[in-house]
C-alpha cells in the first residue's frame, strides 16, 4: 500500500514536470494551477521554513492563517469553512467533535500512522504509562467513523488529529534572580516570591498550572486536575484570589510575547511558561531555566484535522502534506525549536547526530546547537533542561484540558481576575 | 420591536409622501432620499448587529453549539451572587464599580490636562499659524499606533524601568517602587495618555468660538482672571467639555486592552470579561453582559446630554 503510494506520488510529480514542459511547445495543454492550503492554527505553530520547504518539495502553496489558542476552536466551530487544514490543540477536541465540523483522518491514507510517538496514541513512553489527567491525546485520538460525533475506545482507521508538535510544560525560572532550589510546582505560590509570580490568563490552562501547585503543596488532592468538580474549582480559585490578594502575582499573561517579556526584563522571576519562550529570554542573553519539577509535567499537544466540507484535489493535497510533514524535515525542524514530532525516527535521519543527542538524549552538546533559523541558541557542553526525551514527557502529569464544568470554570476565574 | 419600528417608518413615509402630494413641503421626498443612504448604513451596521446581539443574549448555550431560546438564564447568570453576598460586592457590580473608578479618574485627569493645554492654544497662542504649528505638534503622538504607545510604558515603569533607576540614582528610594506598574496608576496614566487629545480638540475648538469681546468686557467691568475664567470661559466652553467627556468615558468604558496590559491582567473590566467569554464560545452570556455594558453607557451619555443641548451648541 505504502509502495504504491509512494510511486504514485513520484508518478505524478514526474507526470507534472513532464506535462509542464509540455506546455511550452504546445501552449493549450491545460497545466493546473497549484494548490493553496489554508493553514488554520496559532502563530507559534506556523514555520515560515516548513511552508517553503513544502512549496518546493511538493508544490502546495501553504497560507498560514494565525490565531490565538482559543480562537482555532472558536473558527473551527464558527467558521468551518475559512480553512483546508486545522493545526488545533487535542485538548479542544471535546468541543470540536460533537460540532461535527471535522472530519476523522483515513489512517489508511496516513503512510506513517503506525509510527506515530506512543505518548500520543497510547500515553506511554517506552512502555511506561504516563500521567493521563485532563484532555490526554490517547483518550480522544481516535473516532468510531469518518463522520462520527464521539471518541472511539478502541484504536480505529479514524484518526482525529495527526499530531504535528507537543511537549511538557513546566515552570520557567531567572536561576540568578532565585537564590534557591526549586523542585517543586508549589514554589509558584511561594510567599518568598510574592510580586515575583505568574501565571497565564487563559483560564483553562491557568487553573491546571494552579492546581499543580495546590497539590503539591498538599493543600488537596483532585480526583483529576483536567476535570474538576465545582467543589474542586471553588477551592482552587478561593486559594487562588487568597495568593492574589496577599500579592502573589506581578502580572498575568496571556501570550507567547507578554511571557517573554515579564521573564526577560526581570518583573517576574517564577511563571508558567512555555518552551520556545524561555529559549526567547535566553537568545535575549538573559538566563533562564526550565525547570524540572519533582510532580512533573503538563504536557499538550496538537495536531492536523481537516474540516467535513474539504474535498477533491485539496483533500488530496492534504494527505500529501501531512504524509510529507511526517516524513521526517518538518519533524527535525520543530525539534530544533525545542519540540517534539510526531515520528521520532524520521526527524533523526535529518538530524545531525550531535543535535539529536542535544534535544532527544539529554547529551551535552558536542558543537553549538543553532536554531533553524541559523541563531545560536546553546554553546557546546550545554543540556537540555529537563533532559531527555523519555525522561521529560515520561514524566507527564497531566495534559492541558477542558473541563466538563468548563462554563463554571470560566465564570468563577472571571472572579479571580476580579478580585 | 421590530414590527413597532416598521409601523413607525411606514406612517413616516406614507406622511411624507402625503405632505409632498399636497405640495406643502415638496423638499420631503427627495430629502428621505437623501438619508436613505446613510439610514441603510445605521440600519445594516448598527441596528442589525445590536438586534443580534440583543436576541443572542436570551439563547441558551453548551460548550460547542448555541441554542435559540428565549430564557433569562444568561442574565441572572451574570448577576449571580449579587444578592446574597450584600453588603459584599458580586464580581459584576465589582467589576463595574472598577470600570467606573478608571472612567472618573481617567475623565478628571484629561480634563485637567485638556482644559488645560486647549485654553493656552487658545487664548495665548495669539497668531493662526503658531496655534495650527502646536495643535499639530499635539497630535504626533497620534501617528503611532494605541498599542505602541501603551507598550512604550512598560520599559518606563517597571520594576529595573528608567523611572526606578532615576529615583534610585537620585537617592529617593533605594529598593524600586512597585506600584508604578501593573497598577492602578500605570491604567490610568496610560489612558491620560491615549485619550487626552480627545478631551482637547473639543475644547480648543469651543474656545475658538468665544467672542473675544467678551472677554474683554469681563476685563473693563473689574473681573479677575479666576472671575473671567469661571463665568466666561467655562460655561461658554461646556459644549466641548461635554463632548470630550462623553469621548473619554465611552472609550474607557469599554477599554479592556489598556486596563488588560498596564493592569497585568489582574485588574478586571467589563470588556475583559465578555472577551473571556466570546473565547471561550459563551456568545450568549457575553452579549448579556455587552446589553447591560450598553444600558450602563446610555445611562452616562443621557446624563451628559441633559447638562447641554448639543444640538444647538454644534
Amino acid at each position: 500500500m505504502t509502495k504504491i503510494r509512494a510511486s504514485r506520488r513520484g508518478f505524478l510529480k514526474g507526470a507534472s514536470a513532464a506535462g509542464a514542459a509540455a506546455a511550452f511547445p504546445a501552449p493549450f495543454v491545460h497545466a493546473q494551477e497549484p494548490v493553496t492550503l489554508r493553514y488554520l492554527s496559532t502563530a507559534v505553530n506556523q514555520s515560515p521554513g516548513i511552508a517553503q520547504k513544502a512549496g518546493e518539495e511538493l508544490g502546495i502553496n501553504i497560507e498560514y492563517i494565525a490565531v490565538t489558542t482559543d480562537d482555532v476552536a472558536r473558527r473551527v466551530i464558527t467558521q468551518p469553512n475559512s480553512f483546508d487544514l486545522v493545526d488545533s490543540e487535542y485538548f479542544a477536541l471535546p468541543n470540536l467533535v460533537p460540532s461535527g465540523n471535522l472530519m476523522g483522518m483515513d489512517a489508511s491514507r496516513i503512510e506513517r500512522a503506525d509510527d506515530i510517538a506512543s505518548v500520543i496514541t497510547e500515553g506511554t513512553v517506552n512502555g511506561k504509562e504516563v500521567g493521563l489527567q485532563g484532555t490526554a491525546p490517547a483518550e480522544v485520538f481516535y473516532l468510531e467513523g469518518q463522520n462520527s460525533q464521539s471518541f472511539a475506545t478502541e484504536p480505529t482507521d479514524w484518526i482525529t488529529l495527526i499530531p504535528t508538535t507537543y511537549n511538557a510544560d513546566t515552570l520557567g525560572i531567572r536561576p540568578d534572580l532565585i537564590d534557591k532550589e526549586i523542585s517543586s510546582w508549589a514554589s509558584l505560590l511561594d510567599p518568598d516570591f510574592a510580586g515575583k509570580a505568574s501565571i497565564l490568563n487563559i483560564p483553562s490552562i491557568g487553573i491546571m498550572d494552579a492546581a499543580m501547585a495546590l497539590e503539591a503543596r498538599g493543600d488537596i488532592t483532585y480526583g483529576d486536575k483536567g476535570n474538576m468538580t465545582r467543589e474542586e474549582i471553588d477551592f482552587t480559585i478561593e486559594k487562588l484570589i487568597e495568593a492574589k490578594n496577599a500579592g502573589q502575582f506581578r502580572a498575568f499573561w496571556s501570550n507567547f510575547n507578554e511571557s517573554v517579556n515579564l521573564m526577560a526584563s526581570g518583573e517576574v522571576v517564577i511563571q508558567s511558561m512555555w518552551s520556545p519562550a524561555v529559549t526567547a529570554v535566553r537568545t535575549q542573553g538573559v538566563p533562564c531555566k526550565y525547570q524540572p519539577l519533582q510532580e512533573g509535567y503538563r504536557a499538550w499537544a496538537s495536531g492536523f484535522g481537516l474540516p467535513r466540507t474539504i474535498s477533491d484535489r485539496k483533500l488530496d493535497a492534504a494527505y500529501e502534506f501531512v504524509n510529507w510533514f511526517l516524513s521526517g524535515w518538518a519533524g527535525a525542524h520543530l525539534s530544533r525549536q525545542g519540540y517534539y514530532p510526531a515520528v521520532l525516527d524520521t526527524a533523526k535521519e535529518f538530524m545531525e547526530p550531535y543535535e539529536w543527542a542535544y534535544w532527544y538524549e539529554g547529551k551535552e552538546a558536542e558543537q553549538d546547537i543553532m536554531s533553524p533559523s541559523g541563531d545560536l541558541m546553546e554553546e557546546a557542553g550545554a543540556v537540555r533542561d529537563g533532559g531527555s526525551y523519555e525522561e521529560r514527557m515520561g514524566a507527564v502529569a497531566c495534559w492541558n484540558a477542558v473541563m466538563d464544568e468548563n462554563q463554571y470554570m470560566v465564570r468563577k476565574w472571571n472572579e479571580f481576575i476580579a478580585a | 420591536m421590530s414590527e413597532a419600528t416598521a409601523d413607525g417608518a411606514r406612517r413616516f413615509f406614507r406622511r411624507a409622501r402625503a405632505k409632498s402630494a399636497t405640495g406643502a413641503e415638496p423638499g420631503a421626498g427627495k430629502a428621505l432620499w437623501q438619508a436613505a443612504p446613510m439610514a441603510l448604513v445605521f440600519f445594516v451596521f448598527f441596528l442589525l448587529p445590536l438586534a443580534v446581539t440583543i436576541i443572542v443574549s436570551f439563547w441558551e448555550f453548551t460548550q460547542y453549539s448555541i441554542e435559540p431560546a428565549l430564557v433569562f438564564q444568561n442574565y441572572t447568570d451574570v448577576f449571580s451572587g449579587c444578592l446574597e453576598e450584600l453588603p459584599g460586592l458580586c464580581v459584576t457590580l465589582a467589576t463595574y464599580l472598577s470600570t467606573l473608578k478608571f472612567c472618573f479618574l481617567v475623565w478628571l485627569t484629561t480634563l485637567l490636562i485638556g482644559f488645560t493645554v486647549a485654553y493656552f492654544l487658545a487664548f495665548h497662542v495669539r497668531t493662526l499659524p503658531v496655534q495650527v504649528a502646536f495643535f499639530l505638534l499635539c497630535t504626533i503622538p497620534f501617528w503611532t499606533s494605541i498599542v505602541i504607545r501603551m507598550i512604550s510604558w512598560i520599559p518606563l515603569l517597571g520594576r529595573n524601568g528608567l523611572v526606578n533607576g532615576f529615583l534610585i540614582d537620585i537617592g529617593v528610594t533605594d529598593t524600586p517602587l512597585e506600584w508604578l506598574l501593573y497598577s492602578d496608576f500605570a491604567v490610568v496614566l496610560a489612558l491620560t495618555h491615549l485619550y487626552a487629545l480627545f478631551m482637547v480638540v473639543p475644547i480648543f475648538n469651543s474656545m475658538m468660538r468665544i467672542d473675544r469681546s467678551l472677554i474683554e468686557a469681563a476685563a473693563d467691568s473689574g473681573a479677575t482672571g479666576v472671575q473671567t475664567l469661571t463665568s466666561v470661559i467655562i460655561p461658554l466652553a461646556k459644549p466641548g467639555i461635554i463632548i470630550g467627556s462623553i469621548f473619554v468615558i465611552t472609550i474607557v468604558m469599554g477599554d479592556f486592552l489598556t486596563i488588560g496590559i498596564m493592569g497585568g491582567q489582574q485588574i478586571a473590566s467589563v470588556g475583559k470579561t465578555i472577551q473571556t467569554q466570546i473565547q471561550y464560545l459563551q456568545f450568549p452570556i457575553a452579549a448579556a453582559n455587552a446589553v447591560l455594558l450598553l444600558i450602563a453607557v446610555t445611562f452616562a451619555i443621557s446624563a451628559l446630554l441633559k447638562m447641554v443641548d448639543i444640538r444647538r451648541e454644534l
